[in-house]
């Protein structure tokens, strides 16, 4: 059995860490790319959002590695994710690519239905095993957002151009290496000292923008057109409204490890603009808006792939927050035909924007 | 809160002619009226109602509830409550679709509306209790307990009769002229020679603006048209349990219990499959479907609805559609 999955961001670096744990054989596929999408876009459904495109060409190029079994999430709703590996399959079947597919769903009826699955997966090890394994990966998954918080501080800043960068994928390679817990302390470690070391301009202005919208878009940076790259390099620290490791915590763990910033308090900031959940990250949307808006940040962005769902009724409410808190807020949908350029020269008319503001409240100060 | 009393004027309650109005109109409608209220329907819809809605609404969201916003302004000023439910969930483990979710909090963001009957319905757990929200918005019209009870009573009375003439094969429209005791005679059914399903979300296919007049169309061209709200039950349930993994969406099941079952008819000649642009559950269940013709042979047409859509253009397909569904059956070859 060569497992494979699909990418989101830096989600592969724990769930390999976790799999190769438990002694199984991982295909990593080849990172997100024009040639990914195209793939997914020629065998996907014309109107199915982006993941699934890019899902597929994930799981399409990893046979082409080897690979023979693909592990996906499941959902029961209402966000259309929640029957994405059914339709996967069936494309997958269709165009001669059968490959097998555990889909870890919510258990429906009894708590067994997924302990088969994970059975599956982990084969004959035993389950104290099991748990470490998972142990493993979300420590991995804490180290490797923790360097993306570093990144995010350290670009807007960074006295030589590149030099984040550079540090950012040095930092993610040492964490990736790392294959047992000591190791990761260590790979831990001295990743912290390679983001403190980016050389940097301490008293630079910088604007602060919270990024919020759907999980995919927000942590794939290809889907996403490495949006919060850009905005840092334009000179603004963002900060994202979800990270790989809240979301385990919060999904998977129940909120069981303390002191993360949780769901939870991302909806009750919603209520008086969206009182109920509407599947995905919509309600959380909202809320984090919210929040930022609170916290003082100069200016949100929102970003979605076309036709979601959720997200669509959080953009329809978004206009009410940010009349209430006075934030100015950017819409990008996305889509297999955005294009870089158009991003960028978005990006920097609300860079503009948001800087003038500031400038403007500043001097009346 | 005014309670309607003896003589007074009674309250006025708005119901927006969109989304589920297609399916709950019936019992709405009785439960109002036996609460002393009146009830005021929007408009038909039409371009004007249409451009109202997508004034206000985002431009990503779909054909249909821009149609709602739309619905919604045009009762503004006409009623004291307008009732829009939050539907969130009207079966056992199913959803409607994010937007029904979010719509009264979308819709409040217009501001300048009567109050707004937003009560939840949920039925996604097994114990919600329905009947207290029910108890809920009754007790804006009347302190009496026993009142609520009986209006509850005979709206879900009306509501099992709607379904059952839906089931006889009666469109919406016919279906509540009935009820309403307004049945006229109409003139001369169009000669008939074939049969038709129309699978889409209740809103699309039955509004005539929305759908073009889709269903009127086809009848006119001498098809006889089936649509999945003419399936039992029982036969939808058992059509989807063919699917790999149950779906989470009633009408999203709905369509695709219906679709599996009319394909498979010999009786029926063709399959229409109506999606609003943008519809997530249709990208979903749509592309299940379109699988499950072509692994048949059978005759199949997607029409994609939004704002944009031509007349000219739907006929032209739909004339195509036809013109093929009757060669196949006069037994052209590579059809």
């Amino acid at each position: 059995m060569r497992v494979t999955f699909p990418h989101m961001g830096n989600l592969y670096i724990p769930l390999k860490a976790m799999l190769e744990y438990l002694g199984v054989e991982v295909v990593v596929p080849p990172p997100s790319s024009k040639k990914t999408l195209t793939l997914g876009v020629k065998h996907g459904p014309e109107f199915a959002c982006m993941p699934l495109k890019l899902n597929l060409g994930n799981f399409i190029e990893a046979r082409e590695l080897g690979a023979d079994t693909v592990i996906m999430a499941g959902g029961c709703g209402p966000c259309r994710f929640g029957y994405y590996a059914q339709i996967e399959h069936a494309i997958l079947k269709d165009i001669g690519c059968d490959m097998q597919m555990i889909v870890l769903e919510p258990p429906e009826r009894h708590i067994s239905e997924l302990i088969v699955k994970i059975k599956r997966i982990a084969g004959n090890r035993s389950w104290w095993q099991v748990i470490q394994a998972i142990r493993f990966g979300y420590q991995k998954a804490r180290a490797v957002d923790e360097v993306e918080m570093a990144a995010f501080k350290a670009r807007p800043k960074e006295l030589v151009p590149g030099a984040t960068d550079e540090a950012y994928s040095k930092a993610l390679s040492l964490i990736d290496g790392a294959s047992s817990l000591d190791e990761l302390k260590v790979a831990r470690e001295r990743s912290e000292q390679i983001m403190a070391g980016v050389a940097r301009e301490p008293d630079r202005p910088v604007l602060k923008i919270g990024v919020i919208g759907e999980i995919y878009t927000l942590l794939e940076p290809f889907s996403n057109q490495r949006l919060e790259r850009h905005l840092g390099l334009l000179g603004a620290e963002v900060d994202r409204s979800i990270y790989l490791s809240e979301w385990v915590n919060d999904h998977l763990f129940l909120g069981l490890i303390k002191g993360l910033r949780s769901r939870r308090d991302a909806c009750a900031a919603a209520a008086p603009y969206l009182r109920h959940f509407v599947g995905g990250h919509g309600q959380e949307t909202v809320g984090s808006a919210v929040n930022y808006a609170r916290a003082g940040y100069d200016g949100l962005v929102q970003v979605f792939p076309f036709t979601c769902m959720p997200e669509i009724v959080a953009q329809s409410v978004l206009p009410g927050v940010g009349k209430d808190y006075d934030i100015p807020f950017l819409t990008l949908i996305m889509d297999e035909h955005s294009g870089e350029a158009g991003l960028m020269t978005r990006l920097e008319a609300f860079i503009d924007l948001l800087s003038r503001r500031k400038e403007t409240r500043e001097a009346y100060r | 809160m005014n309670k309607a009393t003896g003589n007074e004027k009674p309250l006025r309650v708005g119901i927006p002619r969109a989304l589920l109005y297609y399916y709950y109109y019936p019992m709405w409608k009785v439960f109002f009226e036996e609460l002393g209220a009146e009830v005021v329907l929007s408009s038909q819809s039409t371009k004007g109602i249409l451009a109202q809605g997508l004034k206000h609404a985002v431009d990503e969201i779909c054909l249909p509830v821009k149609m709602a916003f739309g619905h919604v302004l045009d009762l503004a000023g006409k009623v004291d409550y307008i009732f829009l439910p939050r539907l969130v969930s009207v079966e056992y483990r199913k959803y409607i679709c994010p937007k029904f979710l979010g719509l009264p909090d979308m819709i409040q963001r217009l501001g300048d509306l009567p109050s707004i009957i937003d009560v939840n319905i949920n039925l996604y757990k097994k114990n919600y209790d329905l009947y207290a929200a029910v108890k809920s918005v009754g007790s804006l019209f009347t302190s009496n307990r026993l009142k609520i009870w009986i209006a509850y009573r005979r709206s879900l009375k009306a509501l099992h009769k709607y379904f059952r003439l839906l089931q006889l094969g009666l469109m919406p429209d016919e279906a509540l002229a009935v009820l309403e005791n307004r049945v006229k005679n109409g003139p001369l059914p169009y000669p008939v020679d074939l049969n038709v399903a129309v699978i889409g979300h209740p809103y699309n296919i039955y509004d005539p603006y929305i759908s073009m007049n889709l269903i009127g169309r086809l009848k006119a061209m001498g098809a006889i048209v089936f649509t999945a709200e003419h399936v039992q039950q029982k036969i939808i349930e058992s059509n989807a349990a063919r699917l790999p993994k149950k779906l989470f969406w009633t009408l999203g099941q709905r369509m695709i219990g219906a679709a599996f079952h009319y394909l498979e008819r010999p009786d029926i000649s063709g399959v229409v499959h109506v999606a609003a642009f943008g519809c997530g559950p249709d990208s979903m269940t749509g592309e299940l479907i379109e699988r499950r013709a072509r692994a048949l042979h059978a005759p199949f047409l997607n029409l994609t609805l939004d704002e944009h859509t031509g007349e000219a253009g739907i006929i032209t397909r739909l004339e195509a559609f036809l013109d093929m569904v009757r060669w196949k059956r006069a037994g052209a070859v590579g059809v």
